[in-house]
């Protein structure tokens, strides 16, 4: 079979080479009030799914049996059953929740509430909210270190990531980045944070330890206005290698040295590309593209754009089967 | 146990202050006229605390931002009557505060910032759109947070250029402010490819805004007063002072669309503007006044949140340093307009994208696709650098 393939790496060939798992793909669209369901191995959507309104942060439980959809309108999580691809349940987030992210054993769910300045702690067995923790003014981008102990929440207005500590639920540290923090993600090996600002147009690269900037990922793409260019998801590979920063208006996803945080490439995708989630074998990456209606699909190895699939109206999210 | 008790306050009192230092304080003046303004539209008229509940959100959301850096936002809002000395009241207000908010007419603007020119104050215009402010009556302690006069008009024309509406009937009032909009509009339209076809001026005869049957009578007036017109593809007023812009929507003798000063208006805010995360301020403000948010109101927003915002970046309350921030080439804010604003630092005015609204939704947002610039597409929308007549001292 290889040996067909010394040729440029083509998609079919790749495709040919090597048979992977078929993985399913959920992608929240946050003006069509639905969830695309992809299929992975023929890229094709298979299904979409009501849910409620402005369906934004979008996760898998750790079972892989639901899918956690922020429908910030209705103040509420919605879970979707994978089985019968039907929302079943909601969860008590506070009003307009957006993002979320939740602890390595799945028990513990962690909601940025954009409207009240508080992030949510939610018991995902109980479905009972166990608590809110102060922070920033808007906040959104929700992550936690490797090690579970630090949770991350970023707040658009006050520009801030808070650190928090997992088991007091204290704010323990806060770090000023750039304007308009959207999303955070630490390395797997939990060396570094890094929160991008949409309006700054920037990573920032957090000491985790130190609660400092060490350095900063910026974008310059010819032809387009700094403006334009406005960083938001963030996915870094298992490796610690390579990271994908997505690029809003700009249309582009940014391939970065995650050693280096240097740009190596851009990649060409749909308009406003907004976040990202890679496939559990990490061959492919899906990125959302919101003012396209598409999502497009990334040869992570090639560090090339392979496949366009049309979704619903202005896609917001993505999530794949564990 | 009640001995026990105090000694315990006591304690826990001593605890958190031997924790914390003292927080940085920092004073924020506002400084307008008291009485609102009559509007033709009685669902426009503005509330007493037009503009200034935008501030005081800003300074909320600073104080949010500011218990994790301790420090500590406050306003004072002074309101002038009729007859108050405003050298003596902004002088007062620089005493305690180093940052001011002004949202008074160009001539008072200059009077303030004359007064203050060396006491170090940093002053935020966010009520007067007149050119001159930014061009020949600049001044070097005034940040212009509202857009200029020449910025809304060009705003609007580039849509109408983009729309094909070329043909602009231009009905200007007789006050001061109508026919500066007037200017404004006629240069939009000289620079963007449009054709004042013709120009009529309403003359205001006086006369009271409310009334009890008044539809009848203008609904007479309006379609003879548009009549005869030659062709045109939009009605374009230009009434800053309320006389009859809001009369002509669905009036005019001619099936034409109004724009301007009623119809689509250029704004830097309309309470139905959700794009860019803008439904939280929306929501936030609407939970905080029980009403919506106007231009004015945003414009004060921001202004006290470019103050937030440098303090945080330079953990300074020394005006110099923060003001050096502001004008220096790391500062732009995030204002809900999808991209950051920045300073003109040829004239200390805001950059920003302009909202075309027509009182019910965002019909669009300039500058318009297409209109572009070597530095910044937000500099095709007003004076850019090359015509400014600013020295800034």
């Amino acid at each position: 079979m290889w040996r067909y393939c010394l040729l440029p790496l083509t998609a079919a060939c790749l495709a040919a080479a090597s048979p992977a798992r078929a993985y399913t793909a959920y992608v929240s669209n946050e003006k069509g009030n639905t969830v695309s369901v992809i299929d992975t191995e023929k890229w094709a959507v298979t299904a979409t799914i009501k849910v409620g309104q402005r369906p934004r942060g979008i996760e898998f439980t750790r079972d892989g049996k639901f899918v956690m959809v922020a429908v910030g309108d209705d103040d509420t999580i919605q879970m979707i059953d994978t089985k019968t691809q039907k929302v079943v349940d909601s969860l008590p987030s506070g009003p307009d929740p957006e993002l979320f992210t939740q602890d390595a054993a799945g028990k513990i769910l962690y909601v940025a509430n954009e409207n009240d300045n508080t992030v949510t702690i939610i018991d995902l067995e109980k479905r009972a909210r166990l608590g809110d923790i102060q922070v920033g003014v808007e906040p959104e981008g929700m992550t936690i270190s490797p090690d579970g102990k630090t949770l991350i929440n970023t707040s658009e207005t006050t520009n801030m990531a808070h650190f928090i500590d997992t088991s007091t639920r204290q704010v323990v540290a806060n770090v000023l980045v750039d304007s308009r923090p959207r999303f955070a993600e630490f390395k797997h090996d939990g060396s570094e944070l890094w929160v991008s600002s949409e309006i700054g147009g920037t990573v920032s690269i957090i000491d985790p330890v130190k609660h400092a900037i060490t350095g900063k990922v910026t974008f310059s793409i010819p032809g387009l206005r700094s403006e334009a260019i406005q960083a938001v998801g963030i996915g870094i590979t298992k490796d610690d290698k390579t990271a994908f920063v997505a690029l809003g208006p700009a249309n582009r996803i940014a391939v970065v040295d995650a050693t280096t945080h240097a740009v190596t490439k851009y990649l060409l995708v749909g308009q406003r590309v907004w976040h990202m989630a890679f496939t559990p074998d990490e061959k492919y990456l899906l990125v959302t593209n919101g003012v396209s209606n598409d999502v497009s699909v990334i040869d992570v190895a090639a560090q090339k754009v392979i496949k366009t699939i049309q979704v619903g109206e202005l896609p917001w999210g993505v999530t794949i089967s564990p | 146990m009640i001995r026990g008790l105090i000694g315990a306050i006591g304690l826990s009192v001593m605890a958190s202050h031997a924790l914390a230092a003292d927080p940085l304080e920092i004073g924020v003046g506002y400084l307008r006229h008291a009485g609102v303004k009559s509007t033709l539209s009685l669902a426009a008229q503005p509330a007493e605390n037009d503009g200034v509940a935008g501030a005081l959100l800003a300074i909320e959301d600073n104080n949010t931002t500011g218990k994790f850096l301790n420090q500590r936002f406050t306003l004072t809002d002074v309101r002038l009557k009729e007859g108050d000395d405003i050298v003596a009241a902004a002088n007062k207000l620089a005493d305690h505060d180093n940052y001011v908010i002004l949202d008074l007419p160009a001539d008072d603007v200059l009077k303030v910032a004359d007064t203050l020119r060396d006491r170090g104050t940093v002053l935020f215009d966010v009520g007067s759109i007149d050119d001159r402010l930014r061009e020949q009556d600049c001044r070097a302690n005034v940040v212009h947070v509202a857009p200029t006069r020449s910025m809304l008009a060009d705003a609007l024309a580039q849509y109408l250029v983009w729309k094909q509406w070329k043909r602009w009937l231009l009905v200007v009032g007789s006050h001061d402010n109508d026919k500066l909009y007037a200017d404004a509009l006629r240069r939009a339209a000289s620079r963007f490819g449009a054709k004042i076809v013709q120009e009529r001026t309403f003359q205001d005869t006086g006369g009271a805004r409310r009334t009890d049957s008044g539809v009848t009578l203008i609904q007479r007036q309006m379609p003879v007063f548009t009549q005869e017109a030659p062709a045109y593809d939009v009605l374009v007023a230009a009434d800053e002072s309320e006389v009859f812009a809001g009369y002509l929507p669905y009036r005019t003798w001619d099936p034409r669309p109004v724009v301007g000063s009623a119809g689509l208006v250029p704004t830097s805010w309309d309470a139905s503007h959700d794009q860019w995360g803008a439904i939280q301020i929306q929501n936030r403000f609407l939970k905080l006044n029980s009403r919506h948010m106007t231009a004015l109101d945003m414009q004060a927003w921001t202004a006290a949140r470019i103050i937030g915002e440098a303090i945080s970046r330079t953990n300074s309350a020394d005006p110099k340093t923060v003001f050096n921030f502001i004008k220096g080439k790391d500062f732009s804010i995030a204002a809900f307009k999808g991209q950051r604003l920045t300073l003109r630092d040829w004239n200390l005015q805001l950059r920003q994208p302009i909202l075309l609204a027509d009182g019910r939704m965002v019909v669009s947002v300039s500058p318009q696709e297409g209109f572009l610039h070597q530095v910044s597409e937000l500099d095709t929308l007003g004076v850019d650098r090359p015509e400014t007549k600013c020295k800034l001292q």
